[in-house]
């Protein structure tokens, strides 16, 4: 009974640290398809219009949506210590420095990312991948490597227009409604806004998120199980696993470097 | 995945559209310049500079000119800031740099009041005339003590 219970876990350890080295090897693996030829340029335009292009109006209302209530709470918050002139430079690092990576890096998990797991996971279902190796075409290379490279390209794209509606949908509530002073609020965010700090640091994080969901997104599509409910399980489990991730390595970046 | 050229386009447009997004963000909020050769480094020392931060405005009659580009104390533990103003703005060598406070708990900017001179300051120059910033907290001391020494004689 007990001696059960202790080969289950152990099991169970084993299995989780095979996947581990599983994901590193397809990680590997991933990164020698970018670099080695032929570049599958085709195949990167492709993907980035499926996954930046498609996931633009989303990116851009939820963008502006986020900027407007920011600008409504900063109001309502900075008007009682008589500092609405603050607004400009609230709504713009709070949307540089974390909602705007994190949230489109959320949107695109589950607009994109889980659309690519089960792109992938529906192909081993019916054999397609097999099909591309019969043809002696790598399906990493072919499959799952533009993806994962488009994933990465798009994210500081879509991350930075998520910032631009945002500071606009600030700019609508703050200056259109709340009647501040559009020349504090512009200036608010000029003065706060560092390069060097806020936009780089805002960069660094929306590239590490697109990895993170590019690689998490096409391994789990690659391993999944090849039935409906495989493909199903790879969809769910991309948009759970990428969130969570996606939270705790914010926290550990905005931890160890302060951006 | 067909071939169309209609679809390359819109990548295009977003590509361009992203990459316009970062450089607003960068150039015209995260104020990164290119300053070229023209740029004018000047220097000025104060006892005393507050808040005042890099990346702060330099100001010559509220207009907009440059702004703080290091803070370091030189040996007599006075604090060296350096400016970074526009390249095509003379200022006179008899000029005057003093730190203010926008509103009362703004942000704290220099402001250049040029003076007379014909010579003017070059790169590396000192700002020789300077006035210190303003402790709020200072001023109030100051007051209550001499309100206080006031009631007791």
């Amino acid at each position: 009974m007990f001696r059960s219970h202790v080969e289950k876990l152990g099991g169970r350890t084993i299995a989780g640290i095979s996947r581990l080295g599983q994901f590193t090897t397809f990680a590997g693996v991933l990164l020698d398809c970018l670099i080695t030829r032929p570049f599958r340029g085709r195949r990167l335009i492709d993907e980035v219009y499926t996954i930046g292009v498609l996931s633009l109006v989303i990116v851009c209302i939820s963008g502006g949506a986020v900027g407007m209530v920011l600008g409504l709470q900063g109001y309502t918050v900075l008007t009682r210590f008589g500092a609405e002139e603050a607004l400009g430079s609230f709504v713009g690092l709070t949307l540089i420095r974390e909602l705007g990576p994190v949230l489109t890096a959320l949107l695109v998990t589950g607009r994109a990312g889980s659309a690519i797991a089960a792109e992938i996971g529906a192909m081993v279902a019916t054999e397609q991948l097999d099909g591309l190796r019969m043809m002696s075409i790598d399906p990493t290379h072919y499959v799952a490597a533009p993806k994962a490279a488009a994933m990465v390209l798009t994210m500081p794209l879509l991350s930075a227009l998520f910032i631009v509606c945002g500071i606009g949908g600030g700019y609508v509530v703050g200056v259109q409604f709340l009647g501040i002073d559009p020349g504090s609020y512009l200036k608010g965010l000029e003065g706060s806004i560092k390069f060097s700090d806020d936009v780089m640091g805002s960069i660094t994080k929306s590239l590490v998120f697109g990895i993170l969901v590019g690689m998490i997104s096409t391994y789990r599509g690659y391993t999944s199980a090849p039935n409906a409910a495989g493909v199903s399980a790879a969809t769910t489990g991309t948009v759970v696993v990428a969130s969570v991730l996606t939270l705790i390595v914010d926290y550990i970046i905005t931890a160890l470097w302060g951006v | 995945m067909s071939k169309s050229p209609v679809r390359d386009l819109i990548v295009g447009l977003f590509v361009i559209a992203g990459f316009t997004a970062i450089a607003y963000l960068s150039v015209s909020l995260g104020g990164l310049t290119y300053t070229g050769p023209g740029g004018l480094f000047l220097t000025a020392k104060f006892d005393e500079i507050g808040g005042l931060a890099p990346r702060a405005q330099v100001v010559v009659g509220g207009v907009k000119v440059g702004q703080v580009t290091a803070i370091d104390l030189d040996e007599d533990y006075r604090a060296e800031v350096t400016l970074e103003v526009n390249g095509n703005l003379a200022v006179p060598e008899d000029s005057s740099a003093s730190i203010l406070t926008a509103g009362v708990l703004g942000d704290q900017y220099i402001a250049l009041e040029p003076g007379g001179s014909d010579a003017m300051l070059q790169t590396g120059d000192e700002v020789p005339y300077t006035q210190s910033a303003i402790i709020l907290e200072r001023l109030i001391g100051k007051l209550v003590q001499n309100f206080g020494g006031g009631d007791d004689e």
